[in-house]
């Protein structure tokens, strides 16, 4: 597979030249080289993988990262709207979740985990993706709350996101207007269910196209 | 102090206006002419430093309808004050020379319903993201108008 490398900016590309700042991010993210160490990590795995008894490794391995990946869920600190108190019920000691190993934190570059809580308006949409767009390989997204689930009581409006899944991709969404504590704990739950089923690092299923 | 009954016979003597409503409450419909002279008239001589909203109503064939309710806090009347525009006509005078509170107001006006404020000093939108086409509060606007893709 052959990549474009992006046409040299002289003098250096800084972002008050771009009309728009995801022009700029957008230059940064396409890498020339490719993606050298997830190659080399991906045919390093099969080799094991293939040699005879060598799945047993592979499996341990996978076990144990998958371990490690889901006890240590950080997510990151955002939140739109009212479902963002629950959030925050969630975040504080009576629901607790730091026994889960989840520590709220305020970048999305240490974080593993979105919560998605509240109504995405067509104008948050954008900060919405580069948030996302920041956070490191492997990351999670939940959806919480009717709003971010289908756009809620507001779908039938002018403003609002119908779904932040068409923004996003989302791994597990939390009912309710807004979920309470308990049900956004019982969510976190279920994604750690998953992440302890997961497999490969790195690649992230693209969010649906939906046109109505 | 000036109160309400002695502001009807005031607004009518000045801009041969006869002012309806109920006691403290001052109805005025102005035509967009003399808008600015009517917003004149209440800060300068009926007293009506407070200025309440800044709001419009979509009559359909009729036409927008700008309405602004402004208040004497001192004399405890407030005076409702009505535009009607006419019919696919969106040009009004700005009340920002008078009040300075006018000037998010108008703009969220001009967001909502498209209404163009004539000496607004900053007319853009406020709530929507500039590329947003259209005026949602129309009655012609339709909700479910599919929006270019999220960048």
């Amino acid at each position: 597979m052959e990549i474009k490398a992006p046409k040299p900016q002289i003098p250096p590309a800084v972002w008050t030249e771009f009309k728009d700042l995801q022009e700029w991010e957008k230059l940064h993210q396409e890498r020339p080289e490719g993606d050298k160490h997830s190659a080399l990590f991906e045919s390093l795995t099969e080799g094991i993988f293939n040699f005879p008894g060598g799945f047993v490794v592979t499996t341990l391995a996978d076990g144990f990262l998958n371990w490690a990946r889901k006890s240590s869920v950080w997510p990151v600190t955002f939140g739109l709207a009212c479902c963002a108190i629950e959030m925050m019920a969630t975040f504080a000691s009576r629901f607790d979740v730091e026994r889960l190993g989840m520590v709220p934190w305020a970048s999305p570059r240490h974080s593993d985990l979105m919560i998605v809580s509240g109504t995405v308006t067509i104008k948050m949409a954008p900060m919405l993706k580069r948030i996302y767009d920041q956070m490191p390989d492997p990351k999670w997204a939940v959806s919480m709350g009717s709003c971010a689930n289908s756009g809620g009581p507001f779908r039938h409006g002018y403003h609002v996101v119908k779904g932040v899944d068409r923004v996003i991709p989302v791994d597990v969404y939390v009912p309710g207007c807004p979920p309470p504590p308990d049900a956004l704990l019982y969510g976190l739950l279920k994604l750690q269910e998953q992440i302890s089923h997961f497999r490969k690092t790195g690649q992230r299923a693209a969010p649906t196209e939906k046109t109505d | 102090m000036l109160t309400h009954t002695q502001a009807r016979p005031l607004i009518q003597e000045r801009l041969g206006i006869a002012a309806s409503g109920e006691g403290p409450l001052l109805l005025v419909e102005a035509p967009p002419d003399q808008w600015l002279a009517l917003g004149r008239l209440a800060k300068a001589e009926l007293g009506c430093g407070y200025l309440s909203f800044v709001s419009a109503v979509d009559w359909k064939e009729q036409g927008l309808e700008v309405v602004a309710r402004v208040e004497n806090l001192e004399a405890g009347f407030a005076l409702m004050m009505k535009c009607k525009l006419g019919a696919g006509e969106t040009r009004c005078p700005s009340l920002v020379p008078v009040w300075r509170g006018a000037d998010w107001m108008e703009r969220e006006c001009y967001d909502m319903f498209g209404v163009r404020f004539e000496g607004h000093p900053d007319l853009r939108r406020i709530l929507l993201p500039h590329d947003w086409e259209g005026y949602p509060l129309l009655k012609s606007y339709a909700v479910d108008t599919p929006h270019p893709p999220y960048r």
